[in-house]
Order: C-alpha cells, then structure tokens, then sequence
C-alpha cells in the first residue's frame, strides 16, 4: 500500500506498511485550494493520509489552521475537495462534523458555564442524550484531569485548565477523529507532559484517530507516526517517521581507539560503507549487516570501541530539510 | 471512559435526532436567562397589566356591580381599542425585556469565540440562530400574544358568542401583531448582540435605536419637508401596521404596504447582519 503525496511541482510517493492503513484514507486532498480575496492560503495540496495520529507541521502562517478549518466546513475551496473518512468536506460537511472531535487553537469557551455544564452542551450537541450527555462530561472532565473544578466557572479557569476543558469538550462524544489544533499552547512543561500523555493514550486506544496541528516539533514527534510539513500553503514533505526511524537504524556513528587501517578494510569487506575521520567513522550497514558483526571485527584486531550510536533523522532534522528544499 | 477507568472510549449509543439539536441551545440559553433576579422580576412585573385587563373585563361584563358604585353603563366598553392598548403597552415591556435580556444571548458566545465549538458539530448556523431566537419568542409570545389570547378567551366567554363571532378578527390581529413585533425585536437584539460584544451598550444600542431613530426621523421630516423620514422611525412604522390591524384611525406620513415592506426590509438587514458574524471564523481578506 501506498502513500502519495503531492507539493506543487513536488511529488513523493511513500511506501507504508500495510499492517495499520485502513481500506478508506483518514484524509484525502484532491488539488485542495483555498484562497481568501487575492490571496492564496493553501494551493493545490494533493495527499492521501492514513496513519493513526497525523501531525501537521509549519512554521506560522503556513495553512495549518486553514487546512483544519476547511476540512470542517468552516472555510469553502476555491478548487479541488478534500475527503475524511471518504465523506466530501463541501457536500457531506453535516457527517464528518458527526465523527470529529475539535479543540480549537483559541479561547473557546463560554465564561458563565460551569466546565460540566459546556461539555453537556456540547455533547447534547452532538447528538448525545441529556442523561447521557451529562455522565460523559463527568467522565470526560476526571479523564483530563479537572474532576475537582468541574463546577467552577470556565471564565476563572487559568490558560492551562481552559486547554483541557476544550480537550474534554472534543472528546466528550467519543468522535472517531480528535482534531487538536496547537493543544500545548500556553502549557507548563508538567502541563505540556500531561496533555501528550493522554494523547499517546488516546492514539494507543485505537478507538479514535488524532490529526495534531503544531508548530512544535517535540509534540508531533512524541505523539505522531505520520507528519505532513506545510510551507506557504503548499506541502513541502511527507514523512512516515515510523518509517524513517527504521531506515535510520542502518546508519552508525562509532568512535574508537587502537584501529590501524586494517579494521576500516575489513568493515568494508562486510559491504558497509564508511567514512573515516581520526578516530570516528561513519558507517552505513547493508542488509543481513548487524552491529554485532562490526564488535567482531574489532575484539579480533583488538580495537576499543568507545561509543557506538544508531544516528537518526530527528524530527527537527526532516524539518529543517523540508523547510530549505 | 468512565470516571474511575479514566480512560477514552467511544460513544456507540442512540443519538437525538438531528432537527431537535436547537432546542438544546434554547435550554441552555433560557437557564442562564433566569439566573439574574432582576430580570426574573422584570418578568413577573410584565404581568401586571394583564391581570388589571382580566379586572377590567370581569367589571365590564358586570355592569350591575359598576351602577351600585354610580358610574355610567358604557364606561368600560371591551373592544379593538381596548386590545390596541393593551398590545401597546404589553409591546413597550416587551422592548424593554429584549434591552434586557436579548444583548447578551449571542454576545456571551462571541466574547470568548464559542462559536467553534458549536459549528464543528453537526450543528448548523440557521440552527444557532433558530435556538437564539426561540429564547426571545417564546419569552416576548408569554408578555404578549399568550395573555392577550387569554383575555380575549376571558371576554369571549363572559360577553357570549354573539360579541365572539363579531369580534373574532382581534384574535388574529393580537397574535399577528405580537409576532411581527417580537420577530423585529429579536432580530434586532441578537443582531446588535452579534456586532457589539458588550452587552451592556448592546442593550443601550437597542434603547437608542428606537429613540434616535424617532428623532432622526422627525429632523429627516423636517429639514426636507417630507415623510419619507418615518422610515427611520421602527415604533411609528410598528403603530402604523398595528392601527391597521386593530381597525383604528390609519395614521397620516406613511401608507400602510410601505410600512409592511419597510419592517420586512428591517427583518432582512438584521437576520444578514446576524448571519454575517455568527461564523465559526471571520475571513480575513
């Protein structure tokens, strides 16, 4: 199974495995373009997503929060469609609403409301009976963490309690899809920690997927397997990261002592390639290679390895890539 | 996800149909309405005048108990004049209510931009507005048409079928008027409570609309030598159609289909006023 992604002129296809995709892709992108006035916000954005959790990466005014928007129907392209679960955003608006679960980027709230009583509301909203409406956003409230100020009013809530109100309102009906739009925005470093827990928690459940909006790397990098970096409304990359932190095993940074140009030869020999600069080497592992083979290697000419790393692409590596291409 | 697994799961239950989701907006805003006193108690006091309407229809059918006290046979007379100012009256209160209690039915939301919340769930803006709306109509219909209809039941029954049948249109006229009027003055509250954020001069937008306007109206009228100022003026527009309705002296300055289309001309510009901020986010071009 595959990915295609499509920037513009850019155009990557990404292998997937086929253990996790689902037959009908979480979101897909037909030429997607949005346009306010003269300005052009997103510009033919073709893909096709399916992982579990969806990070949307860019820097500020990339189109993140337009792409989210349009995708709920707040926003009409100007060509293209897009499609969630197979459901046009422009005709079917009414049932991909009725899947999703939204935490906006801003204030969301309504001051007067007790928290308990604006997650009712909006889960009677949903479609949730009263009865029920009101169990779930008690159960939704202790789920994020506000059991204790459930009562109190959201308008004298601080910026961290307000983040999972608006959390507790996204996931009170249970939507198959969490839309979390910059949800560590304004969190302490414990806050911050807590809300990525619970998204890993959520992800891992299985029972609902998770499209993260950021501009912080660290976030997508801990919750999410798929990432799709934006740069002025085009895509600029796709990235598997479960994929690429795979491929990034095969890469080794080694420092040593003792070796004489024999050890580098022998390496060679293996099939690796490798680069050498006084006692550092860099080493590409070819199939049926393993780590093993290179201790050998060394315990037989008697060469001293000091420190052995898998060297790996972060996040902040594939992005910065992106950002210059 | 129950509260003692603290865990996410799904909602797999039944779900309310999709055309009643407005009523929940009406439950909610009409719990926070009645959570200040004063505006319960402005409620309870738009009563008073039909009670003394209810008084004045049991004397008048009982002219026996008006002679005892020496007054002349005909000096309570139940008829169109009698309802006209009764709806005038009732109508004042009824604006007053909606300064009120109508600024800050939108407002709330938009102050802290709620409006997302609401429109990412299969929830439309036409919706929105029914269930904003509702809140006013069915509050203004309880001071209004409702008490009306009952005194005219009460006059109907105690004056007989004869005064009943002769007088029938008057229903139609009580409840017609009162929805034209709550109608305009919803609109008109949410409308401003939409573009100004702050209630409380949302509330004195309201007061002033009706009073400027009527002075804006008047110079209009004056400086140009013309009636067409009245157009500015919703209270004359609204006496004009009500006097109309209620059978009375048609007053000079503007015809009457001018000043149904005017009032409907009114309607429009609020409801695209309302529809033009009630969005889960304004484009910025």
């Amino acid at each position: 199974m595959s990915t295609t992604v499509q920037g513009g002129a850019a155009a990557r296809q990404v292998h997937q495995n086929s253990h996790a995709a689902p037959p009908v892709p979480l979101i897909e992108l037909q030429n997607l373009s949005v346009r306010f006035g003269n300005r052009d916000i997103l510009s033919s954005l073709t893909a096709s997503l399916r992982g579990r959790a969806i990070g949307l990466l860019g820097p500020n005014g990339a189109g993140k929060s337009t792409l989210i928007n349009t995708l709920l129907g707040f926003y009409r392209p100007h060509s293209g469609t897009a499609r969630v679960f197979g459901y046009d955003i422009q005709s079917e608006t009414r049932k991909i609403r009725a899947t999703v679960g939204y935490m906006p980027e801003n204030d969301a709230f309504i001051s007067k409301f007790s928290a308990v009583s604006l997650v009712q509301m909006m889960a009677e909203l949903s479609g949730l009976p009263a009865g029920v409406a009101l169990e779930r956003a008690h159960e939704a409230l202790f789920y994020v963490g506000l059991a204790e100020a459930r009562y109190r009013k959201v308008g004298t809530y601080s910026l961290g309690m307000k983040q999972l109100a608006k959390l507790a309102q996204a996931i009170v009906h249970g939507p198959k899809l969490l839309i979390l739009d910059e949800p560590t925005n304004g969190l302490d470093p414990a806050a911050r920690q807590r809300m990525i827990r619970m998204i890993r928690e959520m992800r891992d459940s299985k029972e609902v997927r998770i499209l993260l909006c950021s501009h912080l790397l660290r976030d997508v990098e801990d919750t999410c397997d798929e990432v799709l970096i934006l740069k002025q409304g085009r895509i600029a990359h796709y990235s598997d990261l479960n994929e690429e932190r795979r491929a990034n095993r095969r890469f080794i940074e080694m420092e040593f002592y003792g070796a004489n140009g024999d050890f580098s030869e022998a390496i060679q020999k293996l099939g690796c390639e490798c680069a050498i600069t006084a006692n550092r080497m860099k080493i590409i592992l070819p199939e049926g290679i393993e780590t093993r083979d290179i201790y050998r290697l060394a315990a037989e000419r008697d060469v001293r390895i000091r420190k052995l790393n898998f060297r790996r692409d972060t996040l902040e590596d594939i992005f910065l890539k992106a950002m210059e291409n | 996800m129950a509260v003692y697994r603290r865990t996410y799961s799904a909602y797999t239950g039944s779900l309310t149909p999709e055309w009643s989701r407005w009523l929940v907006i009406f439950r909610y805003s009409r719990r926070n309405l009645f959570r200040s006193k004063f505006q319960t108690a402005l409620f309870v006091g738009c009563f008073f005048f039909p009670v003394v309407g209810l008084g004045l229809i049991y004397l008048a059918n009982n002219l026996s108990f008006l002679k005892q006290l020496g007054g002349p046979a005909d000096i309570l007379t139940i008829d169109n004049r009698f309802f006209f100012y009764f709806m005038n009256v009732q109508g004042v209160l009824a604006f007053v209510l909606t300064a009120f209690t109508g600024p800050g039915l939108v407002s709330s939301d938009l102050a802290n931009g709620a409006l997302p919340l609401y429109f990412c769930r299969p929830f439309s803006r036409a919706e929105y507005v029914l269930g904003k709306a509702s809140v006013l109509g069915i509050l203004l219909s309880q001071i209004t048409w409702v008490p009306g209809a009952v005194l005219f039941s009460v006059q109907a029954a105690l004056a007989g079928p004869s005064w009943a049948w002769s007088h029938v249109w008057l229903l139609g006229s009580i409840i017609l008027c009162s929805l034209i009027w709550i109608s305009i003055l919803s609109l008109l509250a949410l409308a401003l409570s939409a573009w100004v954020k702050w209630r409380i001069v949302a509330g004195a937008l309201l007061l002033a609309m009706l009073f400027f306007g009527a002075g804006f109206a008047q110079a209009i009228n004056a400086v140009m030598r013309t009636n067409s100022g009245h157009f500015f003026n919703l209270a004359y527009l609204m006496r004009t159609v009500w006097n109309w309705l209620f059978r009375i002296d048609i007053q000079p300055g503007i015809p009457v289909p001018q000043a149904w289309i005017a009032i409907l001309i009114y309607c429009a510009i609020c409801l695209w006023l309302l529809l033009k901020k009630v969005k889960a986010y304004e484009v910025v071009r």
